[in-house]
């Protein structure tokens, strides 16, 4: 005879079978039944000090391992502080699955405590989203919610469950064979739309790969270097790509976009095929779609179809996961065009060469003056040899985090991309760190993002996760700051933090972590050493940074990628 | 240019949340939207009329939800559209033989009789509703009700069917 489960023991049990090894979660009264099997399950539960908190790290945890992260959160505000992690993870394809509870089935509607449309306010930023209304489908949900939240394009899924369904018994069975009609995504390109592909970009002179965020996802790094080189093409990996293809291969441009680098924009603009996989032609990177790359075909591989034809008509679509069309691009490429001579691209890589020379990304760091971050992140790469995961906020430092951080491997950079959200990279960082235990991990962070959610400095000392949390102290929220002193005549509008409250020592001291500080560019070295060297508890380091520096190049936001901004005398 | 759509989706709680909410979101404009159930219980079928360029990025955005399971633009020469309303005009004693007598040409049937007006209800292709209605303002209307098109594509291969029957 089946056992007999409440539905709170059957959801555990059911997060069991998906293979959950951890989740993040704040318990509260909707959601209380589910706690009490917790303590008897082998799955981990990392107590988070706000769901925002819980629903990033769940994020941070997804991105570091490919696997998909679980968050936990009671009704009413518990749920509604879960909205900003999973529109995160909705615009950046993050593999999550959020539990939350609910007030009882017949309290529905009727204003309860702590009733909140859950449902309803999740709808436009989940990829699906359910509440239970049977306590027996409940495994079959949560099966569902773990498929559609790790197949196809990944995004978050979010399963609310009313008090009375976690209160319920059922004969506990195990979840049956997935059935959604409506849910299919395609895997394999079709042969014709590849072979197609393939004539394209034996024909072009200048191509352009461009990878998105979505060969990450879809493991296809291998692929892509690979094809890469067999095709001879060079290759840009947006923000969400980072590490897609190794920063020191000989074909990486680096990161094009608003904050790219001078050839990585300009060979997309002058580029006469854009072979695209796993990217959306986002904003970020297009600037002026008008103006944007005007002599190139495209080629779009995406396994959301529609995402092909949104913002830039393909001339070659093909709907299909990232990794598996790239290896039949490689199959089909050395087949087809076996002895065949490509033409000549000597002239397109000698003008990237000399890009690549004229414009090189740069700063300087005076010794005696301010500590610059560009300095920092490359004397952190220098000291740990890139061998670590960089988790960032949003705002300047995140940008030239990903400027300046030679990335090998995917899966080491981690930071939100599509929405933007300040306050993302401690709880990632923690997320990241629980999933990897064995990788340093490192946030570079703003000091407005870390004020966003440093909470959360308090869960990585009580649940030992030695994470490592640089604050670049530069008293301002510098990107806007930035804009006021470009574009409103130096102006500054609610951008000042101060450079002497929080003490950011102390606040680390008082959350359980060790805080250190650096104040000028010759401390740095010193004491990234002294944070490197400590393992056993999370470190905050703050590096007084100067207030002035600006990041270039840019593309003011709607502008033509034909106009590269290097300095600001260029806006003049 | 209006287009009509005919999407069939799993028949769950919530499904016309999920369609209208999306169209909301990605700014499509919605002209009308029926939903009723199939001859499957497990589905129930949309007519959606909807205004504006983007079918194409319509017809995807609602294949990616997860409760879609077919959308078909219906091509308006080889479709079946309907459409029913209520309409009630003004109807003085002296006018009610002459408005009978234009109702009569539209097979328009009498619903409800009030004191000074008369109600009709009128089903057919949403281009004779529309000439009805306008035929009806020179009385005056004082309420209107549609239902919205429902629409259906003709089954093109019947004929074809039949003779092949025929000829083996
Ligand atoms: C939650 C949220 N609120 C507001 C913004 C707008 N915003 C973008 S960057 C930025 C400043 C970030 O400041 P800081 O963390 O100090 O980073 P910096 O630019 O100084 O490196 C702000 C306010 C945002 N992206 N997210
Ligand atoms: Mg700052």
């Amino acid at each position: 005879m089946a056992e007999t489960l409440t539905g709170a023991q059957a959801l555990i049990r059911a997060l069991e079978h998906a293979g959950v090894d951890v989740v993040f979660g704040v318990p509260g009264g909707a959601i209380l039944p589910a706690y009490d099997p917790i303590l008897d399950s082998p799955i981990r539960h990392v107590l988070a000090r706000h769901e925002q908190g819980a629903g990033h790290m769940a994020s941070g945890y997804a991105h570091a391992t490919g696997k998909v992260g679980v968050c936990v959160a009671t009704s009413g505000p518990g749920a509604t502080n879960l909205i900003t992690p999973l529109q995160d993870a909705y615009m950046d394809s993050v593999p999550v699955v959020a539990i939350t509870g609910q007030v009882a089935t017949k309290a529905i509607g009727m204003d309860a405590f702590q009733e909140a449309h859950t449902w309803g306010i999740s709808m436009p930023c989940t990829k699906h989203n359910y509440l239970v209304t049977r306590v027996d489908e409940l495994p079959d949900v949560i099966a569902e919610a773990f498929h559609l939240a790790g197949t196809g394009r990944p995004g978050p899924v979010l399963v609310d469950i009313p008090k009375d369904i976690l209160n319920a018994t059922i004969p506990w069975h195990r979840p049956g064979e997935i059935d959604l009609p409506g849910y299919k995504p395609s895997v394999k390109g079709h042969p014709k739309q590849v072979k197609a592909a393939v004539e394209l970009i034996h024909r072009s002179r200048r191509p352009v790969l461009y990878a998105g965020g979505g060969i990450i996802k879809a493991g296809a790094s291998e692929a892509l270097r690979h094809f890469a080189e067999q095709a001879n093409v060079p290759v840009v990996t947006t923000l969400m790509a980072r590490g897609a293809i190794p920063d020191s291969h000989p074909l990486a441009l680096g990161m094009p976009g608003m904050h790219g680098n001078y050839t990585a924009i300009t060979a997309m603009q002058r580029s006469d095929l854009l072979i695209t996989i796993g990217a959306r032609f986002d904003d970020r990177v297009t600037g002026d779609v008008t103006t944007f790359a005007p002599d190139a075909q495209v080629i779009h591989v995406d396994v959301d179809p529609a995402e092909i034809g949104k913002v830039r008509e393909a001339n070659v679509p093909i709907v299909g996961d990232a990794r598996t069309v790239l290896e039949q691009l490689i199959e089909t490429m050395a087949s087809l065009l076996d002895g065949t001579e490509p033409p000549d691209r000597e002239p397109w890589f000698s003008q990237l060469a000399a890009w690549q020379q004229e414009h090189p990304l740069t700063y300087h760091q005076d010794p005696d003056g301010p500590i610059q971050q560009q300095y920092v992140i490359e004397q952190l790469h220098r000291l740990t040899g890139g061998d670590a995961i960089i988790v960032a906020g949003v705002g300047q430092h995140q940008m030239w985090a990903s400027q300046f951080w030679g990335f090998e491997r995917p899966r080491t950079w981690i930071n939100s991309g599509g929405l933007g959200t300040m306050g993302y990279a401690v709880p990632a960082a923690i997320g990241a760190k629980v999933g990897m235990p064995d990788e340093t991990v490192f946030a570079i962070d703003g000091d407005g993002c870390f004020q966003m959610t440093s909470q959360e400095l308090i869960t990585a000392a009580i649940d030992g996760i030695p994470v490592k949390i640089a604050v670049m102290n530069n008293t301002s929220l510098g990107m806007v700051r930035q804009w006021q002193k470009l574009f409103y005549g130096e102006r500054y509008s609610a951008v000042d933090l101060t450079d002497h409250t929080p003490d950011y020592v102390k606040l680390a001291e008082a959350m359980g972590c060790v805080g250190l500080r650096a104040e000028t560019p010759a401390e740095v070295v010193p004491t990234l050493e002294k944070a490197l060297a400590i393992n056993d508890r999370p470190v905050v380091v703050e590096f007084k940074c100067d207030p002035e520096a600006m990041v270039f190049p840019m593309i003011p936001a709607g502008g033509s990628n034909d106009h590269v901004v290097l300095g600001p005398e260029d806006l003049t | 240019m209006k287009h009509v759509i005919s999407v069939t989706v799993e028949n769950k709680p919530g499904v016309l949340a999920r369609i209208s909410s999306m169209f909301a979101r990605r700014g499509f404009n919605i002209h009308s939207l029926t939903v009723g159930p199939t001859e499957d219980p497990r589905l129930s079928r949309m007519t959606v009329v909807v205004d504006g360029p983007e079918m194409e990025q319509i017809v995807k955005q609602l294949y990616k939800l997860v409760h879609t399971v077919k959308v078909t633009e219906l091509d308006p020469t080889e479709t079946v559209e309907r459409e029913i309303m209520l309409v009630r005009v003004n109807a003085e004693a002296a006018r009610r033989g002459e408005l009978l007598d234009a109702a009569n040409l539209f097979a328009a049937k009498v619903v409800d009789v009030g004191a000074s007006t008369v109600t009709f209800e009128v089903a057919g292709e949403p281009s004779a509703l529309n000439d009805f209605l306008e035929l009806m303002r020179t009385y005056g209307i004082t309420s209107l009700v549609k239902s919205g098109r429902i629409a259906m594509a003709k089954d093109l291969k019947t004929t074809t069917k039949r003779s092949r029957l025929r000829t083996a």
